[in-house]
């Protein structure tokens, strides 16, 4: 073994070299303020294994990249741990970084003959930074995208050659294939190798230097090894334990929904140390085009004075004025990260934006769910496009919900977590909640009693804080309709429930149902609910009921499937009356067409079918040919597509892939 | 190894172990044969050229002056030809990699394309955003009807009119705001009029407005363009 030894040191001289490694002298002894840059090449190391493995599994290009990562994220056994750990570890980075400059600078490290030694840290700061950036885009998912889009437009700001910058740093005019190809290469080959490259040079150059001791020296000089190497090892341990602590909390790192150039997503905000300078754009100073000062120009000087700062710290005023300009710019960069953060949680706009981040958690979720349940055909953006759980509500929203509700709102809205009591509801208003907790509630957003006979009286919680009302309360994230509906509410349209509801006589004629449209004055109301349905005895009323099992049976709901299968004699029982006691087919053909009539079919009433043929033309005979109340034909004026409109009624009919039990990690 | 073992049958000293290590640790460098040229007196030193130098002079070609001349040449080429042979891999990567520069963006027809019809506009001025589809090239794909981007359209007085959706300031997706009937950025706050125009923040110009045509009496189409962002007036990006 020893002769071994000796050998391979005798052809590699590996023995003086480990010594030379170890026993470098440490004046005044080794101290827990110099273990930074230890912790920053354990850092770069870290992510260069758990770089080179995601690589196994990471394909870079527009269809791919964010099926790769939710495969690596989700599918692959290990693989949250891999991409968790690459992901905080990068998170640390930048605090690591700054601690390390920080001590350069305040025990004044940086100073002749080390000024090289300090640019190369600065390049290697920046260089980390760029990685930061580059990385971010490279999931392909919606915060990455629309985020990275801003910093690349920054590149058209540069002065004469600003729009050639960009079109090389995109790969052409548009994201695309290129864009992430571009980024990887600069990712994972360039900028890893320029980073080599100069760790080698700044330990070089720090060796040749030797350390800068901060004074006053406590102890006796002492060697590299053993003590400052285990204050290094310990400290090493502790940025990877706080990294652990937060790959395992989260399950690895968030992944927003697949990047769509089409989808809005009020919520892109770059990384969190990136905040200031996102921050810093805001600012009134540099509206219109004097964008390039606040992006480039002081951003510049100032890492230009930085460079200066060795020569400015020759003297003692020097030195205290670096210090100083530094925990300055911490301080202003401090406050300009917490007002943005501010801004976003409680701002003006706050609601918007914490719904935009609720919009894409639901989006990132169900694409999660698809991607692993049917599988991706195509792209992962592609199953959301088709998906009438994602489509069905943002058709909705945008099409009928000028007349129409969904529950009370536009089909938007997300159920939050139901406050216990009005104490509850308030205590989840609080900012401190809206930073901190998923299950924060916005003032501006609805609440409505539990339990209330009405179910769609929404309020905003605002309006319900000040009532005062005690009482547990449903929650949701949505804005409140300036306008009252003016056709019906289709959450559960043609239920059992719906329908039971809908011949009532006083909720015909509510807001809820047609209370809003020239219905409640026609015949229906007039000649049969408020004529004879009125006045029912029991017996009646019982038949009523069987009428609307028979009714809402035709619609073939597959959430009333077991029901209406079970069920199948009163429904026979409800045909019979629809035709022959309660006589539905004075008014409505039933089973074979009728043009005599002027309600619409009840064939098929509620179906798949049903539904798209009356969005297509609601004045089509089979309808209302002639009392169509200002309902567009989206079919026949070419609004929607007959996708779209059977994404909205298989949305409505709740027919679609629900979602398995088994968890999605995320 | 190779250098010394030749210099080693013409007959010089064979360095030994130790000697070589204290001169590694004395050296900045662990380049056996550069710690040799700079310690000639040593007998550690053996270098080629106090071998060669004599017999080349021997044989009366040049002198002195002329070797250092020609020394001077041949360092000359070998910085040439090594800044050649190194120029070829970047130039031809960087060849490929100026190609957004130069490459031909695809325009088929007049630039156009088919969003929606009129009534699918709301009546009463509110802005509605529709999804732009059409072809698009990415690099290797080419994809049919995708969505490529998205516009607002809105009536304004019996007129119809389009705005980009990205925002003149760094490009953000600006939202249409129902509560305030405005346009809003996200992104660095910037606030736009219905028409367009800035109420307020950072933008440095108004909203993008694109041409638009009402072709077969009720189709609407827009000739759909994205905009260098930041400056003051809109710049197609090609
Ligand atoms: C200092 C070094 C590095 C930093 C700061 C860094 C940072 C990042 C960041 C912030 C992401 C986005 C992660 C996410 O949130 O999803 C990322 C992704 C990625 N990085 Fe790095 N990275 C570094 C080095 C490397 C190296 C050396 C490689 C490969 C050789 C690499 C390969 C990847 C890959 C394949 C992804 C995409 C997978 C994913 O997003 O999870 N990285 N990196
Ligand atoms: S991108 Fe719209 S305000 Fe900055």
């Amino acid at each position: 073994m020893k002769a071994l030894f000796n050998w391979i040191d005798h052809r590699t001289g590996i023995r003086s070299l480990t010594k030379e490694a170890l026993f470098e002298n440490i004046p005044g002894g080794s101290r827990w303020r110099y273990v930074w840059g230890s912790t920053l090449t354990f850092a770069l190391f870290v992510q260069f294994v758990t770089g080179v493995f995601l690589w196994m599994g990471y394909s870079a290009s527009s269809g791919d990249a964010w099926e790769s990562v939710n495969y690596i994220q989700n599918e692959m056994t290990g693989g949250w741990l891999l991409r968790g750990i690459h992901h905080w570890m990068a998170q640390a980075m930048p605090i690591l970084l700054l601690l390390h400059l920080m001590q350069v600078l305040v025990d004044g490290a940086y100073k002749a003959p080390r000024e090289v030694n300090f640019w190369f840290g600065v390049i290697l700061l920046k260089l980390v930074l760029a990685l930061s950036l580059t990385g971010y885009l490279l999931p392909w998912d919606q915060k990455g995208y629309w985020a990275t889009k801003v910093a690349t437009n920054l590149a058209n700001l540069v002065p004469f050659i600003g729009p050639e910058i960009q079109k090389l740093v995109v790969g052409g005019t548009d994201y695309g294939h290129h864009t992430l190809t571009r980024f990887f290469a600069l990712h994972a080959g360039v900028l890893p190798a320029l980073i080599v490259l100069l760790v080698v040079g700044h330990i070089y150059l720090f060796r040749r230097h030797g350390i800068t001791p901060a004074e006053p020296r406590k102890k006796k000089d002492a060697y590299f090894w053993p003590d400052q190497v285990f204050k290094d090892a310990v400290a090493c341990l502790a940025v990877m334990a706080t990294v652990m602590f937060f790959v395992i909390w989260y399950h690895g790192a968030h992944l927003s929904s697949p990047a769509d150039p089409s989808e809005p997503f009020s919520a892109a905000r770059p990384d969190w140390y990136f905040l200031y300078l996102f921050q810093f754009l805001k600012l009134p100073a540099f509206a219109g085009n004097k964008e390039v000062w606040g992006a480039i120009y002081i951003p510049s000087m100032f890492v230009g004075l930085i460079c200066l700062m060795p020569f400015i710290g020759k003297w003692k005023v020097g030195h205290f004025f670096n210090v100083g300009v530094m925990f300055a710019f911490l301080g202003g960069a401090g406050a300009l990260t917490y007002l943005a953060k501010h801004e976003d949680v409680s701002g003006s706009n706050s609601a918007i934006y914490l719904k935009a981040l609720l919009d894409n958690e639901r989006d990132a979720r169900r694409a999660i769910e698809l991607a692993r349940h049917q599988g991706i055909e195509t792209t992962a953006l592609n199953l959301l496009k088709t998906d009438p759980k994602t489509q069905g509500p943002k058709l909705f929203a945008q099409h009928c919900a000028s007349c129409h509700r969904y529950d009370g709102h536009d089909g938007l809205a997300h159920s939050l977590l139901d406050a216990k009591s009005l104490h509850d509801l308030k205590r989840r208003t609080s900012s401190f909640q809206r930073f901190a907790s998923s299950e924060a509630i916005h003032p501006d957003w609805l609440a409505r009693l539990k339990g209330g006979a009405k179910t769609n009286d929404w309020q905003t919680v605002q309006a319900v804080l000040s009532a005062n009302i005690e009482g547990s309360y449903e929650v949701i994230a949505s804005t409140k309709f300036k306008e009252a509906p003016s056709a019906p509410d289709l959450k559960g349209f043609a239920s059992r429930q719906w329908i039971i509801e809908l011949l009532k006589p006083e909720m015909y004629i509510s807001s809820r149902f047609f209370g809003g449209t020239v219905h409640k004055d026609g015949d229906m109301y007039r000649r049969f609910l408020n004529r004879k349905v009125i006045k029912y005895n029991d017996e009646e009323k019982e038949m009523l009921k069987l009428v609307a099992l028979a009714l809402s049976a035709e619609a073939k709901l597959p959430l009333q499937s077991n029901i209406d299968e079970a069920d199948e004699t009163l429904i026979k029982q409800g045909v019979d009356h629809l035709i022959d006691d309660i006589s539905c087919i004075n008014c409505h053909a039933f089973q074979e067409p009728d043009p005599d009539v002027e309600g619409p079919d009840l064939t098929g009433y509620g179906s798949r079918q049903w539904i798209i043929d009356f969005v297509k033309n609601p004045e089509h005979e089979k309808f209302y040919p002639e009392t169509n109340d200002r309902m567009p034909s989206f079919g026949k004026k070419n609004i929607l597509t007959e996708k779209e409109i059977g994404l909205i009624a298989d949305w409505i009919r709740d027919d679609y892939y629900k979602g398995s039990n088994s968890s999605v990690t995320n | 190894m190779d250098n010394n073992e030749e210099i080693n049958s013409e007959g010089c000293t064979v360095p030994n172990q130790d000697a070589v290590d204290e001169a590694i640790s004395n050296s900045d460098s662990a380049i056996v044969s550069e710690v040799s040229v700079d310690d000639r007196s040593s007998p550690v030193a053996c270098h080629l050229s106090e071998v060669k130098i004599p017999a080349e002079s021997e044989e009366g070609f040049t002198s002195e002056v002329d070797l250092e001349e020609r020394r001077g040449f041949v360092k000359f080429l070998c910085i040439v030809i090594g800044g050649i042979v190194s120029a070829v891999p970047f130039g031809a990567g960087i060849w490929a990699y100026l190609n957004p520069l130069t490459r031909e963006k695809e325009g088929g027809g007049d630039g156009f394309i088919k969003i929606t019809t009129l009534d699918a506009i709301p009546a009463n001025g509110t802005p509605a955003k529709f999804s732009v589809i059409a072809d698009k090239e990415d690099a290797w794909n080419k994809f049919k009807n995708i969505s490529v981007g998205a516009i607002y359209l809105l009536k304004e007085g019996g007129k119809v009119k389009a705005l980009h959706t990205v925002c003149p300031h760094l490009g953000c997706f600006i939202d249409y705001r129902s509560s305030k009937n405005d346009f809003f950025c996200p992104c660095h706050n910037s606030n736009f009029k219905l028409d367009g125009s800035i109420v307020s923040g950072v933008s440095p110009r108004p909203m993008d407005p694109l041409k638009i045509e009402i072709r077969n009496k009720e189709e609407v189409w827009v000739k759909f363009q994205n905009f260098q962002p930041g400056h003051d007036h809109p710049i197609p990006l090609s």
